[in-house]
């Protein structure tokens, strides 16, 4: 039963590579990429009968920066879960850049989560290793040589302003900077996708909008970025797609106008204005381009 | 390329920073092979004592003080052609009283000299095959006549003996000793395979978040497994070593002194020390690496 299932979905996607060429060849032109994330109709029924998500359609196309919101328990993590594959769906389809997760093998759920970086509301760093060696661990698991590992490190510790914690471990840090971590460590490999749960969750607002504003960065490399957040606030005044989710249903799905070629500093400059958070000599320095 | 260094430096990195967990796994694999250590030359000690006493089974045949040579001769091939005999050995008395000398030693060996006349009859020692096929010899050498009296085969035969009553209290009693002995090994070593077991199983409970971790950021199975395996293979290692050190050091300054006085704990070095150590440092670097494994399985599942 599993067997030809899986075997069915595979030659799905298959075929719809097959689709791809046949549309090629007719128009001469690329075909349109299929969007990186997709959701049809996916449910998730945890084990005690509890649906954390119910018939849920999505779909986010490449370099898109959108955010998740909706109130605690609505499923807003449970939709993170279900995109690196932590859990599967009760019925539904779940295709990250065209392909249905849960068709594939388990033994290709790493190669799946290398090419989406994932940072956890809790951080997940591995506490008996320093920061430079929880970021580089995401390389050694790519099979990254030594002397790449060498130079990416530091680089994209530069780039979340830890230089000076280079060799720190988690529990010497604040939520901030573990929360910085949490983010180089997702974006070291430079993945396609980005997903944050919570990345501001427990912080001051002027972190948060260091947070935000390094997001906002990564997303401008091209990087799709889905971020999860209770924050309303923020995601007002960041004025970007925004899906909202209640009791595991959708019930919004709007793109807000505006905004969408400024700069980093541009949008961090906005974001004190409107959050009314003094901009302070610190972390926001270190993060201009 | 770079993997395998890289895998054994997580090792180490990991008994590093989990100082505790690692020092019970390695305690727990020193006791356990220490038992074994001691366990397994005590077997093979009491299985090779009882293979001895089981060699030395056989007939004696006591003759007459004044038998011939020729009558003596003449029973000799007499009893070499009784089936199921694999020897025949004349003891005459002289040997027979050299042989007791050799057995007995202090004042009793000094008195033995004192004697004015030898008290001992020249003998056949025969050896046989099978400890079950002495009656059959017996029989053969001492018939039974028409009116059930016994009739030896020569006239010169004073007494047969034949030490079955001994041979089967002795296999008897080391039989039992071995089987307790292998019960006990068996219990033993089961309760310390658990042990192993629940101790490894413990240090990677206590590092469960951190597997859970290295999954969720696209680590094979086989990636975050190979360093606890190398874990498992160090902690073993270790806990063989110090366990083989201790089992030296009590052979030395045990055993080895002892043997020198005591029959029995003489047969302890039967088992060679070299081999004891390749098979105890082996199977506790493989017990614990494949206890390391195993044990991780349940933290693998996708």
């Amino acid at each position: 039963m599993a067997l030809t299932r899986s075997r069915s979905t595979r030659s799905r996607a298959r075929g719809q590579a097959d689709a791809q060429k046949r549309y090629e060849a007719r128009t001469g032109s690329p075909a349109p990429m299929p969007p990186i994330v997709a959701l049809k109709d996916a449910t998730v029924v945890y084990p005690g009968g509890h649906v954390a998500l119910e018939r849920v359609s999505i779909e986010v196309m490449r370099g898109e920066f959108a955010f998740v919101v909706g109130p605690t328990g609505c499923g807003k993590s449970t939709l993170i879960k279900l995109l690196i594959r932590e859990v599967e769906p009760a019925s539904g389809e779940v295709e990250i850049a065209g392909h249905d997760i849960n068709g594939m093998p388990a033994s290709r759920v790493p190669k799946l989560r290398r090419r989406i970086g994932t940072v956890f509301q809790d951080f997940k760093l591995l506490p008996n290793r320093t920061v430079y060696d929880n970021v580089a661990y995401a390389l050694q698991v790519i099979g990254e040589s030594r002397s790449e590992i060498r130079r990416k490190t530091p680089e994209i510790i530069r780039l979340v302003g830890l230089q000076s914690k280079i060799h720190n471990y988690p529990d010497q840090l604040s939520g901030g900077e573990q929360q910085r971590v949490s983010i180089a460590r997702a974006f070291v490999n430079h993945p396609p996708l980005l997903l944050a749960d919570e990345p501001t969750g427990n912080l001051d607002p002027e972190t948060s909008i260091g947070i935000m504003q390094l997001l906002y960065r990564i997303n401008r490399t091209g990087t799709t970025v889905l971020v999860v957040t209770h924050d309303r606030e923020m995601v007002d005044k960041m004025r970007r797609r925004v899906i909202a989710l209640e009791d595991g249903r959708l019930v919004r799905d709007e793109v807000s106008g505006g905004y969408h070629d400024e700069s980093t500093r541009e949008f961090a400059a906005r974001l004190h204005r409107e959050l009314e958070v003094e901009p302070s000599t610190g972390v926001n320095d270190i993060l201009d381009w | 390329m770079g993997r395998p260094i890289f895998f054994v430096s997580e090792a180490f990195r990991a008994l590093r920073r989990s100082a505790a967990p690692s020092i019970a796994a390695i305690v727990t694999i020193v006791v356990t092979t220490l038992l074994l250590g001691v366990l397994v030359p005590v077997l093979k000690a009491s299985e090779d004592k009882a293979q001895d006493v089981r060699d030395q089974i056989g007939l004696n045949v006591f003759l007459f003080n004044d038998a011939s040579r020729e009558e003596i001769d003449q029973l000799g091939a007499e009893l070499e052609v009784i089936p199921h005999v694999e020897g025949v050995d004349f003891v005459s008395r002289t040997e027979a009283i050299d042989i007791l000398a050799g057995r007995v030693e202090g004042e009793l060996s000094n008195s033995l000299s004192e004697l004015n006349s030898n008290p001992l009859p020249p003998s056949f020692s025969l050896d046989i095959d099978d400890p079950a096929n002495l009656g059959a010899v017996s029989a053969a050498v001492t018939r039974t006549g028409p009116a059930g009296d016994r009739q030896p085969i020569s006239p010169v035969v004073d007494e047969v003996r034949d030490a079955r009553q001994d041979a089967s209290k002795i296999t008897r009693v080391t039989g039992a000793v071995k089987f307790i002995l292998i019960v006990l090994a068996v219990l033993l070593l089961l309760a310390s395979l658990m042990l192993v077991g629940n101790t490894i199983r413990l240090s990677i409970y206590a590092r469960r978040r951190e597997v859970e971790v290295m999954r969720l950021v696209g680590a094979t199975n086989w990636f975050i497994r190979w360093p606890f395996m190398i874990e498992g293979v160090i902690v073993g290692l270790t806990g063989a070593l110090i366990a083989v050190g201790i089992l030296w050091l009590g052979k030395v300054t045990v055993v080895d002194p002892l043997s020198d006085n005591l029959n029995l704990v003489d047969s302890l070095s039967t088992m060679g020390f070299l081999p004891l150590v390749i098979i105890l440092v082996s199977s506790a670097m493989i017990v614990s690496a494949l206890g390391s494994g195993i044990t991780l399985r349940r933290f693998l599942r996708v």
